[in-house]
C-alpha cells in the first residue's frame, strides 16, 4: 500500500484511500479474481489433457473459423467503415444526422436481437436469402453467415475511430497539396489517408478482437455445423452443457491469451495514434 | 463549386479554398450511395426486420408475445438485474474515476487497463469465470451448496455476469471528463474547509452528471440486452431465470418466430431510445462528455 499512498502528500483532497479500496475490492472481487480462477481451473488438467481439449480437429476447426471470419469481417469493415466515416464527416445529404446517429446501434442492440434478425433476413426463405440463394450463394447457416454478423457488430468500431481524425484533419494540409499541384488522387493517398491510417488500424483491431469473441449474434445464423460453421465461444457453451467444466476451461484460457495479446496491440495502436494525433496538430 | 475537377491547377490560389476539399460530384455521390448502401445492408434492413416480423401477424398477436406471462417474467428479471448492476457499477465508476483523477498513484495506467478488460473478454467466458467460482464443479460450488445458497442458475448469477460485462461503461465515460476537468474546484471547496463527501456532492458531481448520464445509458443498454454472459449462468429455467434476451433465443429455437421477434421488438426500440438519449447528451452537453 505504500506506493499507492507514496504521493498523496501535498494533496488536500480526501477520500483517497476510500474511492481506491471501493476500486480494487470490487475490481478484484468481480473481474480479477474469477478471471484467475479460470486460469487456476486448467491446472487440474494434465498436459495432455489439457492438449486434447484445446487441440482437438473440432475445436481447431473453430479456432480457424473464428478467426478467418473476424479477420474477413474486420477487412470488410474497415473498407466500408472508412467511407462512411468518410460521407458522415464530409458530405452533406438529408438524414445525415440520424444516420449518423444509428451507426451505434450495434453497440446498443442486443446481440440475440441482431442474431434472429440477420437468420430471417439471409434464410433461403427470408428478404435477401430469398434472392441470393437462385444464384448459388448461401449465406445463413454456412461460415459466410457467421462472417455477415461479425460485419454487423464490428462496424461501428471503425466508423467511430476514424470519425473524429477525419474530422480534426486541418484544411490547410490538403491546400497545400493542391497549391502544389497535387491532384485529388494524389492528395488524398499522399496526405490524407496516411493520416488517417493509425485510427483506421485501430478501429480494424477493435473490431476484430470484438469479433473474435462475439457470440449472440452468430449462433443463430451460423447453424454450428461441427468443423464447418461452429465458432469457439460456442465451443466452450457445448463443452459446459456436457459438464466438461475443464474442457471449456482450458479453450476460455487459449481465447483469453488471445484477447489479452489483442488488447496489448490496441492499446499500443492507440497509444502511437494519441502520440501521432498530438504531433499532427502540435 | 462543383467544376472541382480543375481543383489541381497550381496557380488558381483564389477559389482552392473550397474546391481543394471537395472530390467531383460524382465521386461524392458515388461515395455517399456506396456507404448508405453498406448501412442499409448491415443496419436498416436489420432493424426494420425486427419490427416487420414482430408485427407480421398483427397487433393481437404481437400484443399476446409481449404480456405472455413467460414474457413479463422475463421483463422484470432483465430490469431488475439492471436495476441492481448499473447502480453499482455507476458507484464504482465514480469511485474509480476519483482514485485515477484525483490523486497520483504509481500503476494508474494498470489500473485504468484493468477496468477495460471485461471489454476484450468473449462474453461466454465472463459468464464461464462465475460457474467456475459457484457452479457445482465451481470452487465455492461444495461450501454454496452446503448452506443452500444458489449463485448460478439463479438471480445472482445473472447478476453477476451483467456487472462483470459492464463494469468499464461509466468507468470509462467518467475517466476522461474528469481528467480533463482538474481538480482546482475541488481543492478550492477543500481548502475552504468542505468535507470530502460535501465538495464531492456539490461540486464534482454536478460538473460531471451529464458524463455519468451518458454512462448510465450505455451501462444500462449493455446490461438489458446482454446474452452471452448472461446465457452460461442462467441455466434456462422458464418463468425464473430467463431474461429477455434469453426468451427471444428460446421462443425463436422453438420456431415461435412471431413472438420472438414480438419480445426483440422491445429490446430494439430499447436499443433506439438509448441512441436517442445518447445523440441527446453528445447535442445538449458535447463539451461536457468526453468524446
Amino acid at each position: 500500500m505504500r506506493t499507492l499512498t507514496a504521493k498523496r502528500r501535498g494533496n488536500v483532497l480526501p477520500g483517497f484511500r476510500l474511492a481506491m479500496g471501493f476500486t480494487l475490492t470490487y475490481l478484484s472481487l468481480l473481474v480479477l479474481i474469477p478471471l484467475s480462477a479460470t486460469f487456476l481451473k486448467t491446472f487440474t488438467l494434465s498436459w495432455d489433457q489439457f492438449w486434447a481439449a484445446v487441440a482437438s480437429p473440432r475445436v481447431v476447426a473453430a479456432y480457424k473459423l473464428s478467426f478467418g471470419a473476424s479477420l474477413a469481417a474486420a477487412t470488410i469493415n474497415a473498407v466500408f467503415g472508412f467511407i462512411v466515416a468518410w460521407v458522415l464527416t464530409r458530405y452533406e445529404f438529408p438524414g445525415r444526422k440520424l444516420v449518423d446517429a444509428l451507426v451505434d446501434l450495434p453497440f446498443a442492440l442486443p446481440t440475440s436481437v441482431a442474431g434472429i434478425a440477420l437468420t430471417a433476413i439471409y434464410a433461403p426463405n427470408g428478404i435477401l436469402g430469398s434472392i441470393l440463394e437462385p444464384l448459388g450463394f448461401k449465406v445463413a447457416f454456412t461460415p459466410v453467415g457467421v462472417m455477415v454478423a461479425l460485419v454487423f457488430i464490428g462496424m461501428p468500431f471503425v466508423v467511430r475511430t476514424v470519425q473524429p481524425v477525419l474530422a480534426d484533419l486541418e484544411a490547410e494540409r490538403e491546400e497545400a497539396a493542391a497549391t502544389l499541384g497535387a491532384g485529388r488522387w494524389a492528395t488524398f493517398t499522399k496526405v490524407l489517408f496516411p493520416t488517417v491510417r493509425p485510427a483506421l488500424m485501430t478501429g480494424f483491431a477493435l473490431a476484430f478482437a470484438r469479433a473474435v469473441g462475439e457470440y449472440g449474434s452468430v449462433i443463430f445464423i451460423a447453424g454450428n455445423i461441427p468443423l464447418v460453421s461452429e465458432i469457439t465461444p460456442l465451443i466452450i457453451i457445448t463443452k459446459l452443457e456436457q459438464y466438461d467444466y475443464a474442457g471449456a476451461t482450458a479453450v476460455a484460457v487459449v481465447m483469453l491469451m488471445i484477447s489479452f495479446a489483442l488488447l496489448l496491440l490496441i492499446n499500443y495502436l492507440q497509444w502511437r495514434l494519441t502520440r501521432f494525433r498530438s504531433a499532427v496538430t502540435a | 463549386m462543383i467544376s472541382g475537377a480543375t481543383t489541381a491547377q497550381p496557380i488558381a490560389t483564389w477559389g482552392v479554398r473550397s474546391n481543394a476539399r471537395e472530390e467531383p460530384a460524382w465521386v461524392r455521390l458515388g461515395l455517399i450511395v456506396i456507404a448508405l448502401s453498406f448501412l442499409t445492408l448491415f443496419l436498416f434492413i436489420p432493424l426494420g426486420t425486427v419490427f416487420y416480423e414482430g408485427l407480421k401477424k398483427g397487433w393481437g398477436a404481437y400484443l399476446a408475445a409481449v404480456t405472455h406471462s413467460d414474457a413479463i417474467d422475463a421483463i422484470k428479471l432483465t430490469l431488475m438485474a439492471a436495476a441492481i448492476a448499473v447502480p453499482l457499477n455507476a458507484a464504482f465508476g465514480l469511485a474509480a474515476a476519483w482514485a485515477i483523477t484525483k490523486f497520483e498513484f504509481r500503476g494508474k495506467q494498470v489500473l485504468i487497463t484493468l477496468i477495460d478488460l471485461p471489454f476484450s473478454v468473449s462474453p461466454v467466458i465472463s459468464g464461464l469465470v462465475y460457474m467456475l467460482m459457484f457452479g457445482a464443479q465451481g470452487w465455492l460450488g461444495p461450501w454454496l451448496n452446503e448452506h443452500d445458497i444458489k449463485i448460478v442458475f439463479a438471480l445472482p448469477g445473472i447478476v453477476l455476469a451483467t456487472i462483470f460485462v459492464t463494469v468499464p461503461f461509466i468507468a470509462r465515460e467518467l475517466i476522461p471528463l474528469m481528467e480533463a476537468q482538474g481538480k482546482a474546484q475541488e481543492e478550492a471547496a477543500a481548502t475552504l474547509g468542505a468535507g470530502g463527501f460535501q465538495t464531492f456532492w456539490h461540486v464534482t458531481l454536478p460538473r460531471v452528471k451529464w458524463g455519468l448520464l451518458y454512462g448510465v445509458v450505455l451501462c444500462n443498454a449493455r446490461a438489458m440486452g446482454e446474452f452471452g454472459a448472461v446465457s452460461v449462468v442462467s441455466g434456462h429455467i422458464r418463468g425464473a431465470t430467463n431474461t429477455m434476451t434469453l426468451h427471444v433465443e428460446i421462443l425463436y429455437n422453438e420456431y415461435q418466430f412471431s413472438a420472438a421477434f414480438a419480445v426483440a421488438s422491445l429490446l430494439a426500440s430499447l436499443a433506439l431510445l438509448t441512441l436517442a438519449a445518447k445523440t441527446f447528451i453528445e447535442w445538449k452537453h458535447g463539451r461536457e462528455v468526453a468524446s
